[in-house]
């Protein structure tokens, strides 16, 4: 299957990221179980399931925090070897936490400055300098990050300690400084957990603009069915490690398995 | 002249992110480094420097160079006086090897040469942290001090053990040595803090600085977006003890002139360059200059107050001066914990408010 075109005009390229019977144990406890999927480029890939279904795990073995016993990572067309979550990052996949890591001592700009440094290559030498080189590049890259600002109406709270900002503001700054790092595969680990209706809404439309804008291909975790089924292109469900559903929304939607899965099922 | 950034408006990213955006800010540094520079040295004599400016500068590079690494990158370490031990040692090797060799050379690589060592006790941080790793470094403290006792090659076999500084010239000026002005070691010092301040403003201000600070609030994030730990972590070890060795290596070559390792950087002067970093500020440039001006001022100023002043004797103000300087570190602790670097900003920020704070 090569690209194709949604319904509503974004084009869905070829294979981005594909896992391949991955399983990763801690101890005894099997997290997941032998689990494969596929996210295409330029693709709104939601993962979703009850809580402990291993999803926020798969993420973290998609950016290199866990190493699975068994199964293959393919990125781009060619199998990873295992690596540091630093070079992963350098690869191109950027990530948001479900419990907002942002770095609290630092304000918004430099948080989302942060998010360049895989683009940033002055020596040490040369940044202790300063004038010259080190300093052209860092106009460049604010040059980059105001867009990014704009991009997500952060534009008040620039010079703001993050660990002065509201939840929501902070989970904005968070997406920034992952679209800093101008990454292919963006990861969002519930973007919109713990917030009202509006700011989720406001959260979403980000998520598409994102998506629509810059083409980058979203893998996110998300427990708001209405979310989910407006957002994603595709979907895949995790019940207990283990994958009940795959396909889009209505498909998976109708799917007697991630129903029992999601309502419980009468034991008799 | 109003203390705000109303009406000052910037126009470029540089103007935006120059060292001190409020004009007022500007003007007083630059009137600041007119005066150390161009009017102190005229009017310096032996006791001011000695007592209190050689001193403050030399421990304000310490500090700087402990800041750097426990401020911005969030690694403690207690073993501050062991690297200016080495940056000492360093120095007196070798100018007693190569006389000819220019001084600020000479420091540079004494800079040079604490940055390896540093780095290489700074390896333990890969695996632990915080408290664990502060007792680490204290490891290190204490073998630096008892190794360059041990070793008669570090101290050229001298009988008592000590090493004292030979005399050197520069532009047929004394520069070393007992015959040195108090001008000359005031300028010294002054104009290494001044590049030294420069290059550590710099630094934290850049992408390496932030790859400090990504690692000290959040380790984890940090790697995702691409900072590798290792990196960030030797790093900051390599720089902080570059600038710990020059202090060191000014302290005995500049200040003390002879230098017994046990007694002049022992465990008492890591607990004071890592007191002059919480009390100036964990974190802020101008906090280790404040840091160690608070700390080098106080003791001198109690004296004078307590022994001149109100005509005490001077062993029991020497003890209730350990006394005072305790009590003002507790309560500062507990009054401003972010140190007198978060005191100023706060001035700032009602300044910039003054006089309708509403």
């Amino acid at each position: 299957m090569s690209s194709y075109v949604t319904p509503d005009g974004r084009t869905i390229g070829d294979v981005l990221l594909e896992v391949k019977n991955i399983t990763l144990r801690f101890g005894g406890v099997e997290a997941i179980k032998d689990i494969s999927f596929d996210v295409r480029e330029g693709e709104i890939r939601a993962i979703i399931g009850p809580n402990g279904a291993g999803k926020s795990s798969m993420l973290n073995v998609i950016n290199g925090f866990y190493h699975p016993q068994e199964g293959e990572i393919w990125f781009h067309g060619k199998k990873r070897r295992a690596m540091k979550p630093s070079q992963i990052a350098r690869q191109g996949i950027a990530r948001t936490f479900q419990n907002i890591a942002l770095f609290k001592g630092m304000n918004t700009l430099d948080n989302i400055m942060t998010g360049c440094f895989t683009h940033m290559h002055t020596s040490l030498i040369e940044q202790a300098i300063w004038w010259g080189r080190a300093e052209r590049e860092e106009y460049r890259y604010r040059e980059k990050v105001e867009h990014i600002i704009d991009f997500l109406e952060i534009q008040a709270i620039r010079k703001t300690p993050v660990g002065a900002l509201p939840y929501g503001l902070q989970k904005r700054v968070e997406l920034a400084r992952a679209l800093a790092a101008e990454p292919k595969l963006l990861l969002l680990d519930e973007p919109m957990a713990g917030m009202n209706v509006e700011e989720k809404e406001d959260m979403c439309r980000f998520v598409l603009d994102v998506n629509a804008e810059f083409g980058t291909t979203i893998v996110l975790i998300e427990h708001d069915m209405g979310v989910v089924m407006d957002i994603s292109d595709r979907v895949v469900v995790l019940d207990y490690g283990r994958k009940i559903g795959d396909g889009v929304p209505d498909e998976v939607r109708s799917n007697q398995e991630v129903i029992d899965a999601y309502l419980g099922v009468p034991h008799d | 002249m109003y203390y705000r950034e109303a009406g000052d408006f910037k126009t470029s990213y540089r103007a935006d992110q120059q060292n001190f955006p409020i004009r007022f800010d500007r003007i007083h540094f630059w009137v600041m480094m007119v005066l150390a520079f161009g009017v102190v040295p005229f009017f310096i004599n032996d006791y001011w420097a000695n007592a209190v400016f050689v001193p403050f500068l030399i421990f304000a590079i310490a500090t700087l160079g402990l800041n750097l690494l426990t401020g911005y990158c969030g690694q403690v370490s207690l073993g501050s006086a062991g690297f200016m031990a080495v940056g000492a040692y360093a120095c007196y090797k070798l100018m007693t090897s190569f006389p000819d060799l220019n001084f600020f050379v000479v420091v540079l690589l004494s800079g040079g040469i604490t940055a390896m060592v540093g780095t290489a006790f700074g390896l333990p941080s890969l695996r632990i942290k915080g408290f664990y790793l502060a007792v680490a470094t204290l490891a290190a403290q204490f073998f630096l001090v008892w190794l360059f006792n041990k070793v008669p090659w570090f101290y050229n076999n001298s009988a008592s053990g000590q090493i004292s500084v030979p005399r050197r010239e520069m532009l047929g000026i004394p520069i070393t040595g007992p015959e040195t002005a108090a001008s000359t070691k005031y300028l010294i010092c002054l104009i290494i803090v001044f590049v030294l301040g420069f290059v550590a403003r710099n630094l934290t201000r850049g992408r390496i600085g932030r790859s400090w600070m990504a690692i000290r609030d959040m380790d984890f994030a940090a790697e995702i977006i691409g900072v590798d730990p290792l990196r960030a972590k030797l790093s900051a070890f390599a720089i902080s003890s570059f600038y710990i060795g020059i202090a060191g290596a000014l302290f005995f070559s500049v200040y003390l002139g002879a230098v017994e390792v046990g007694e002049a950087f022992g465990i008492n002067n890591s607990f004071l360059i890592l007191f002059m970093v919480i009390i100036g500020g964990l974190g802020s440039i101008y906090g280790s200059f404040a840091g160690a001006a608070f700390l080098i001022l106080m003791p001198v100023l109690l004296k004078n107050v307590l022994v001149s002043g109100l005509g005490w004797p001077s062993d029991l103000a020497a003890h209730l001066e350990f006394m005072i300087m305790g009590a003002l570190i507790i309560i500062f602790l507990i009054v401003e914990p972010h140190g007198l670097a978060r005191l100023w900003a706060v001035t700032k920020q009602k300044l910039r408010l003054w006089p309708f704070p509403y």
